[in-house]
């Protein structure tokens, strides 16, 4: 049995009409331990429901998830959420926002055993100095490393991110991800991330799940990421399998999210793992990838 | 900044002469006083102890020296220095505040936690909040029998509401990305009250304590002239009979300065706990 297990999961919204909205249903997958599972997805597909019910903080109209052989009703600390807007205490200081998940999770330690460990992952995130600092006296940047370093310091099972840097400026995404990437590889921490950013999962995750587009949004296939976990954002676009990755993830967001979504009824159980990465080498696309793209937007 | 900080002073100066100015000229005895008159007035009687009409600020000046230089003096039931009937006032606005800080807080959590408790309360909170708390006053006094206590009540029942539907608001206003924190790591009921709902609606909540603050401050003058006994109301309204407009206008002064530095003071705790988010 895998790690993380989640079993035929529906959500169903009350409409204001007396009817209701099923925003996603027979949504099946899995994560392994020490896998970075990266879902994509168009808005309103129910990404974060789901991140939600894996937390805890939502519940699924049916279906079940089950994290190392139980299941899951409500939040625990075994499961660490980095939240879409860092949702730091803005009367704490960087220190005591740490210390506060610290201290729920090791109501015994003394006040130094606390601080010497949140220290550890302020130091990880990159923010030795600002301990002290308000959230207001951060950049937007630096408030986000504030939340990483706050769920990681728990050292929770799994790690689960709501598009974490959907609000950073490219170049202090770049930098987050590139830490982000270095701290889970060298904790091998299980992590599951909603992103929009198709690069980003990329560079990221070991699994790629796609959705299709909502209502009814299903998870419509999984992409595996064949290159060499080793990969950075230096040389990750060298790999001849970046592009097949991407213009198989981008193909699906902005034509084939659609179509999967009007045959709903058609749908599999259980969606098809594909390797784009390792095509035939014959057929590897043109590298204006991008341009394509551009024009078709 | 500096600069500026002196212009505004030295307007607030030239505001006050010309205030003064103005009052010292309205307030300048009228007409000579004959010798013909001065036997007018011995003859009815009025002429040794005379009421001068308007006091002047050369009047009010000397009174508030007079009364500033004695504050504790107590000769008597009509006649205690402003030290002694201050003390008196803030003795019952302290002790009304507190009590309604007691019951307004943790009802308000109650209340802003649960919108069901919230929805079952408010038709109550909303016919007695615009009541006069004065118009409590006879039922206070008919069932504590004690007009000093029954001022106290009074107190506690115009300082209450505010706090209470501010601290209600505050607390049902708590972003849920801080609770949704608090519920990923499992803090306990009490503990998520303590560090995240009450440092997050402290803010608010001393909004609403300032309010009632001045409340409080208006309504005890009120109060103690109806039950009269001690006290910077009762003073007001004791020389007032003794048509001592001098000392009427002394005691508006010393109130206005009072209730200055009550808003102040509670302005400050509240500049504690405000945070930028």
């Amino acid at each position: 049995m895998a790690f993380l297990e989640i079993q035929d999961l529906k959500k169903v919204y009350p409409a204001p009409n007396g009817k209701s909205v099923t925003v996603f249903e027979g949504v099946n997958f899995t994560v392994e331990r020490g896998e970075f599972v990266c879902i994509i997805g168009h808005s309103g597909c129910g990404k974060t429901t789901i991140l939600n019910v894996l937390a805890g903080l939502d519940t699924a109209s049916s279906g079940v998830v089950v994290m190392d052989n139980r299941e899951v009703a409500g939040p625990s600390l075994e499961r660490g959420v980095v939240f879409q807007g860092h949702a730091l205490m803005p009367w704490a200081s960087v220190m005591k926002n740490i210390a506060f998940a610290v201290k729920s999770k090791w109501p015994q330690w003394n006040a130094i055993q606390t601080q010497t460990h949140c220290q550890k992952f302020i130091d990880l995130v990159g923010l030795t100095g600002a301990e002290h600092k308000k959230p207001a006296e951060l950049s937007g940047g630096m408030k986000q490393r504030v939340g990483i370093a706050r769920a990681f310091a728990i050292q929770p099972k799994m790690l689960l991110l709501d598009e974490p840097f959907g609000a950073l400026d490219a170049l202090t995404r770049g930098t987050i991800q590139d830490e982000l990437l270095a701290i889970v590889q060298a904790t091998h921490q299980t992590v599951f991330m909603i992103t929009h950013d198709v690069d980003e999962a990329i560079l990221l995750a070991d699994k790629i799940l796609l959705m299709s587009n909502g209502p009814r949004a299903a998870i419509a296939e999984i992409v595996e990421n064949t290159m060499p976990r080793m990969r950075t954002r230096y040389d990750i676009h060298h790999d001849p399998q970046y592009y097949r990755i991407r213009n198989h993830l981008v193909d699906f967001l902005i034509n084939r999210s659609k179509q999967v979504q009007s045959g709903a009824a058609s749908r599999a159980a259980q969606p098809a793992a594909v390797r784009p990465g390792l095509a035939a080498s014959g057929d590897a696309p043109a590298r204006p990838a991008a341009n394509v793209i551009n024009l078709k937007h | 900044m500096s600069a500026g900080w002196i212009k505004s002073a030295l307007l607030s100066l030239i505001f006050f002469g010309v205030l003064v100015g103005a009052w010292h000229l309205a307030t300048l005895p009228k007409g000579e006083r004959t010798a013909a008159a001065d036997e007018y007035a011995r003859l009815l009687g009025k002429g040794a102890k005379k009421s001068e009409g308007f006091p002047t600020p050369a009047q009010i000046g000397e009174t508030i020296v007079k009364n500033l230089s004695d504050p504790f003096y107590d000769r008597g039931p009509n006649d205690k220095g402003i030290g002694i009937q201050l003390g008196h006032s803030l003795a019952r606005v302290g002790l009304g505040y507190l009590l309604a800080i007691l019951l307004a807080v943790p009802l308000g959590f109650v209340i802003g936690m649960s919108p069901l408790t919230y929805r079952a309360l408010d038709p109550f909170i909303q016919v007695l909040r615009p009541v006069s708390p004065l118009a409590w006053m006879p039922i206070a006094l008919y069932t504590i029998k004690d007009s000093s206590i029954s001022g106290v009540f009074v107190i506690f029942i115009c300082s209450v509401w505010p706090m209470l539907i501010n601290t209600a608001y505050g607390v049902a206003a708590v972003r849920s990305d801080w609770l949704n924190v608090a519920k990923t790591l499992e803090v306990k009921p009490l503990r998520r009250a303590f560090q995240v709902i009450l440092p997050a609606a402290a803010p608010t909540i001393l909004t609403g304590m300032r309010i009632s603050m001045g409340i409080a401050w208006l309504v005890i003058v009120a109060a103690e002239m109806l039950v009269g006994g001690t006290g910077i109301g009762y003073f007001v309204w004791n020389e007032w009979n003794n048509l001592n407009l001098a000392n009427v206008i002394f005691a508006i002064l010393t109130i206005g300065v009072v209730g200055m530095a009550l808003d102040l003071a509670i302005g400050r705790l509240q500049k504690l706990v405000t945070y930028v988010e």
